[in-house]
């Protein structure tokens, strides 16, 4: 799609994608463009000689257990996330959708954990379940739950879904109730006359037709716990204990920053690339119906 | 007929009562660990140390937010006072904001109402770059960052996450809806480019610059793995990375009196964004779709 009628000059148009385009090539390119470079590459033990390798550094890191692990972890952590943040927005904002008194501070509170850092919503999360001082950590104990994130990998991997399905609800609830409104009364209005119950109508006309906003968001909460759940993680867990909470990103960081293996968090950088690239595209030939680029 | 009519004043009323129960529990999980929060912020070391933890306010919000403002956190991780991170996020949140704005209404601009070689080359360079998260490219972009010598700067915290594939869409897309008519009078009445992009198209965008400042503005203020890599030194420190520097899990027991009081504080300036402009925020959330 194109206009029309345009402006002539011919120097203009540089100047002005000039800012973008410098910051895109020195921050964006240049570094994506290191990564894939330092993933062929492989450094000794001191950082003196730097050998060309080829591949060997993914195949060294993808029949490597430990990643397949990381691999599958963040697999089943990002279908929890999703699943738990997806299902609980569904259910507001079909009932905010009939309400009237009280829907704007309804609406006002439930989006509100949209405003709050992924690593500060780890923090209220770790603090409620903290072993020692926890409130919640208390109400598990009187139940008779043994409950501690801090030596049991199961714990923390709960208490970590939990805290990034709580601030993505807010994101997905706003979307359910764009779509929950999109869809013409006049359809529900008929299924009503010929009896329906609510229950009836959710299944076979609201759902059904809510599903390209479902995939959507199923698209975007997975790009989400893949991505930016880091904050969450890093503030309540660091990846512990023993790992059980450390998903692709965080071993990325930890492999390349802390125990400084430059090739392996390459290859690694890039194999995260590869799965940005195909969610993206999974993302907007969805999105592409709605909005016309 | 009559068994009808009966379900249809059983959902009736159904429906009056039972989405209010479902929403206030929405609002209470949402809620609550805001609440436990600001209790904490009011209490004493020792209250919250107290097993449960009382769940009315207690009397020392003075002291604790005054000495988050004013001194920090003591223990391994010695944190500047709060108003020096609150300023530092602040920096960090506007320069992103409004760099982002702008390099995005330019180049979109450009793409939109000019034909020049490249035109397309460089709309997909810069799309591409939804695709290359800080998250995937951190080590490279911290060594470009150190080659530029801009570590432990405001340029080196913000300048990276300047530009915006999402912003560019956006405007490209609303800048296609101008009217070819307005650009044709602007012509005839003698308006160049930029006369035309200063007082037609930039008044124009309001509703969408605002719409984009509030998304930008949470996401800066927001930031964590780019600072936390990018500062050693802590005066430095945006306050979503102090935070979680305070809690350390060192030798030294945390300050949760003060953690807790920095934390209200730094909720409050993206909390009142998103109160404040709700529906620019609504509008800003489904068109970006991120």
């Amino acid at each position: 799609m194109d206009r029309r009628v345009i402006f002539p000059n011919k120097l203009l148009p540089y100047l002005l994608v000039a800012p973008q385009l410098a910051v895109t090539l020195i921050f964006f390119f240049w570094p994506a463009g290191q990564a894939v470079h330092m993933s062929l590459l492989s450094q000794d033990a001191f950082g003196q000689s730097v050998t060309f390798v080829g591949l060997d550094n993914f195949k060294e890191v993808l029949s490597d257990p430990d990643y397949i692990k990381t691999l599958w972890r963040t697999l089943i952590f990002s279908g929890a996330v999703a699943v738990c943040a997806l299902a609980p927005a569904l259910l507001f904002a079909v009932m905010a959708e009939r309400v009237v008194r009280g829907a704007t501070f309804y609406r006002t509170v439930l989006v509100l954990p949209y405003a709050i850092a992924p690593a500060i919503a780890g923090v209220l999360w770790l603090f409620m379940f903290s072993p020692s001082i926890g409130i919640l950590a208390y109400g598990l104990k009187k139940l008779g739950v043994d409950w501690n994130p801090r030596l049991d990998g199961g714990d923390a991997m709960l208490l970590v879904i939990m805290a990034a399905a709580w601030k993505q609800i807010s994101y997905n609830f706003l979307f359910f109730l764009a779509g929950l409104q999109s869809i013409p009364k006049a359809l529900l209005e008929a299924a009503s006359i010929d009896g329906a119950g609510e229950w009836h109508k959710f299944r076979t006309i609201v759902f059904p037709l809510l599903s390209p906003t479902t995939f959507f968001l199923l698209v975007v909460n997975i790009v989400y716990a893949f991505f930016d759940t880091f904050g969450i993680i890093d503030a309540v867990t660091s990846g512990g204990p023993a790992k059980a909470t450390e998903v692709l990103v965080y071993k990325v960081y930890y492999d390349g920053v802390h125990a400084l293996n430059l090739g392996s968090s390459s290859a690694q950088s890039v194999i995260l690339m590869a799965i940005v690239i195909l969610l993206t595209a999974i993302q907007f030939k969805y999105v592409e119906r709605k909005v016309h680029y | 007929m009559l068994a009808n009519s009966t379900t249809a004043t059983a959902i009736g009323r159904n429906s009056n009562w039972l989405p209010h129960a479902v929403l206030w529990l929405g609002v209470f999980i949402t809620a609550f660990p805001l609440y436990v929060t600001f209790i904490a912020s009011t209490l004493t070391p020792q209250d919250i140390a107290q097993v449960p933890m009382q769940m009315v306010p207690g009397a020392h919000w003075w002291d604790n937010y005054s000495a988050a403002w004013s001194k920090g956190s003591a223990g391994t991780y010695l944190s500047p006072p709060a108003s020096t991170l609150l300023f530092n996020s602040l920096i960090v949140a506007l320069v992103v904001t409004f760099g982002k704005i702008s390099v995005s209404l330019l180049s979109a601009y450009a793409v939109v109402f000019f034909r020049f070689p490249g035109r397309m080359i460089f709309f997909w360079m810069i799309f591409i770059t939804l695709m290359l998260p800080v998250e995937v490219r951190i080590l490279p972009t911290y060594e470009v960052v150190t080659q530029l010598n801009l570590i432990n700067s405001y340029a080196g915290l913000t300048l990276p996450l300047i530009a915006s594939a999402t912003a560019t869409l956006l405007f490209r897309q609303f800048f296609l809806t101008i009217p070819d008519e307005l650009v044709e009078a602007a012509k005839i009445d003698g308006a160049g480019p930029m006369r035309f992009f200063k007082d037609i198209v930039i008044p124009l965008s309001k509703t969408n610059i605002a719409a984009l400042f509030v998304i930008l503005f949470i996401y800066g203020w927001n930031q964590y793995l780019w600072p936390l890599l990018i500062t050693t030194s802590n005066s430095l420190d945006v306050v979503v990375v102090a935070i979680k520097k305070m809690i350390g899990g060192g030798a030294e027991p945390t300050d949760w009196h003060i953690v807790m009081s920095t934390t209200i504080l730094a909720l409050i300036p993206p909390v009142l964004v998103i109160i404040v402009m709700q529906k620019s925020f609504v509008k800003g959330l489904t068109d970006t779709e991120k």
